[in-house]
């Protein structure tokens, strides 16, 4: 398999905090990646670098055969990197259909003719349809999320990062999350899972990588960082 | 296409018909009144692009007035072009200022970009104060053309006026059904995600910036010529920039139709106001009314049509 995302010896510094320390991982056409570590390991860090939501202070980020370091953002989401949010960010006074328009329009560069019917396809998929035409403030918590998802699919990605999707929903609401990012990887988008609940990232991740204070400590499949020491350390101290 | 089509043609209606209310000569003080009547409808449009749907609050807005006026006096007082020429000279150098504040959203956000145009506004003033060449701080008498295509000077301006707003407020439909306004839309509500969208961020907000400073400076190059005497307090008065603020809030800022809704209403208010009780009193209503709207009805009079029809 050949390598969708490399990141190369990206550093980050805010004032005389390293949040990354040159960080270097890759992540296959495909494949499903874990991103796994303690609070304030960087991980969130690290995702708004390659999404481009902050500059790097060192170190390359290459996508799909192009350097993509020192793009905006959003050309970077036009190439097919497309990030959701920890918090979810919907556009508060459109609807939910309107809310996929805009990366449709924008990012997929589909008709606005034509974004209305893709829109409810996305929907649909994701179960959200009979929301369609609802504000986000009318949504739960977990249609929240699932919004946060199928406005990324809009933008029709080839690498979707996806940010915490499932912190705070209850254990049934993150089987059905994990569900619909099943089947997401199935139609072949690779993608980046950033992830607190152990249980899910085990489950949804062929490989993980582990950070711990702006470095990287582990990588390698579920199995191995479970058993691995340093990973243990990390989570729990000496 | 064909709605838009029957725009233009309301549009081209509208401006005949102040042709024809200009050929009356009824009572020469309704044009001088229209007159202010019109170029806040022009006024509140430019603010709301930049201010309904961008989401960027400008209190700036006496400095791109001005700039607009003061470019006028500038070319009346060196080579007395014809009026076109000064209404399109007006707006270019307002719309530089605009794409210059447009870079200062780069840094600053909410609120800070607001006290940023503020100040914008009393740094411009000072330097207009003390240039001997437009006046000074004693102002400068403008003498107007002779011969204008309609008899008296003043209604020749409401027309111009008519014109214009007719223009402002095409411009400002157009951007709102397009994907520039979506795109607006997107990044007022969250900058951040609208970017991770795909929406280039940046590059539309110049662009608000940009019309929105071309539309205010456009409304203050006539202006010289309807006064005939310019000073830096009138052409920098406060009165602009909480106008330029409330009539958009009062009408509903998400729609081009709110601004003028805001402008006619309120502006009439004040022109009611300063001939029948007293000329002291205009911010006073616009103070009040401004208030009862945050209170009563945040979206303005089209968020309250919209709440009563959906009941």
């Amino acid at each position: 398999m050949a390598a969708l995302l490399e990141v190369d010896g990206v550093t980050k510094r805010f004032g005389g905090f390293t949040a990354l320390g040159g960080v270097t991982l890759h992540v296959n056409t495909g494949e499903r990646f874990g991103l796994i570590g303690p609070n304030g390991s960087g991980k969130t860090t690290l995702i708004n670098c390659v999404s481009g939501a902050l500059p790097v202070d060192g170190g390359r980020i290459r996508f799909d055969g192009h350097d993509i370091t020192q793009l905006p953002a959003h050309q970077r989401t036009r190439l097919g990197v497309v990030r959701t949010f920890q918090i979810p960010k919907p556009f508060s006074s459109m609807t939910v259909l309107e809310n996929l328009d805009i990366p449709l329009e924008y990012a997929a560069h589909r008709r606005s003719s034509a974004a209305d019917a893709d829109a409810m396809e996305i929907l649909r998929a994701i179960g959200l349809e009979s929301k369609a035409h609802l504000r986000p403030a009318g949504l739960t918590q977990v249609e929240m999320r699932k919004l946060e998802l199928a406005r990324a699919m809009a933008a029709r990605p080839k690498l979707l990062i996806s940010d915490e999707a499932m912190a705070g929903l209850s254990s049934a609401e993150v089987d059905d999350i994990l569900a619909i990012l099943f089947r997401l990887n199935e139609r072949g988008i690779t993608i980046i899972m950033i992830e607190h609940i152990m249980r899910a990232v085990m489950r949804f991740s062929q490989r993980i990588v582990v950070l711990d204070a702006g470095d990287r400590i582990a990588e390698g499949t579920p199995d191995e960082i479970v058993r691995n020491p340093d990973v243990e350390t990390a989570y729990l101290g000496e | 296409m064909r709605r838009s089509g029957g725009a233009v043609l309301v549009a081209l209606g509208v401006v005949a018909l102040g042709i024809v209310v200009a050929s009356l000569r009824v009572n020469p003080y309704l044009y001088f009144a229209g007159y202010v009547i019109l170029q806040y409808i022009v006024i509140a449009t430019a603010w709301n692009i930049l201010g309904g749907y961008a989401g960027y609050v400008n209190f700036g807005t006496p400095a791109f007035f001005a700039l607009g006026a003061y470019t006028a006096v500038v070319l009346i007082q060196s080579i007395r072009p014809p009026l076109p020429v000064l209404i399109l000279a007006g707006g270019l150098v307002s719309a530089l200022l605009g794409l210059g504040i447009g870079y200062l959203t780069l840094r600053l956000r909410g609120v800070f970009f607001s006290i940023a145009t503020l100040a914008l506004s009393i740094v411009l003033q000072t330097m207009i104060i003390n240039w001997e060449f437009v006046g000074g701080s004693r102002g400068l008498s403008v003498i107007r053309p002779t011969g204008p295509p309609f008899g008296n000077y003043v209604t020749f301006l409401f027309t111009v006026m008519v014109a214009l707003a007719v223009v402002a407020v095409m411009t400002a439909r157009f951007i709102q059904r397009s994907w520039l306004g979506r795109g607006l839309a997107a990044l007022r509500d969250n900058e951040e995600a609208a970017e991770c969208m795909g929406v280039p961020t940046l590059r539309l907000k110049l662009f608000a910036t940009t019309v929105s400073g071309f539309l205010l400076g456009v409304a203050g190059a006539p202006f010289p010529y309807y006064v005939t005497f310019v000073d830096p307090n009138s052409a920098f008065s406060l009165d602009y920039a909480v106008n330029a603020l409330a009539m958009p809030m009062i009408g509903g800022t998400t729609s081009w139709v709110g601004p003028v809704i805001g402008a006619v209403l309120l502006s009439s208010a004040q022109q009611l106001a300063t001939v029948t009780i007293s000329s002291e009193l205009n911010l006073f209503i616009v103070g009040v009314v401004l208030v009862a709207f945050v209170v009563l009805a945040p979206e303005g009079i089209l968020g309250l049509v919209r709440r009563l029809r959906g009941r």
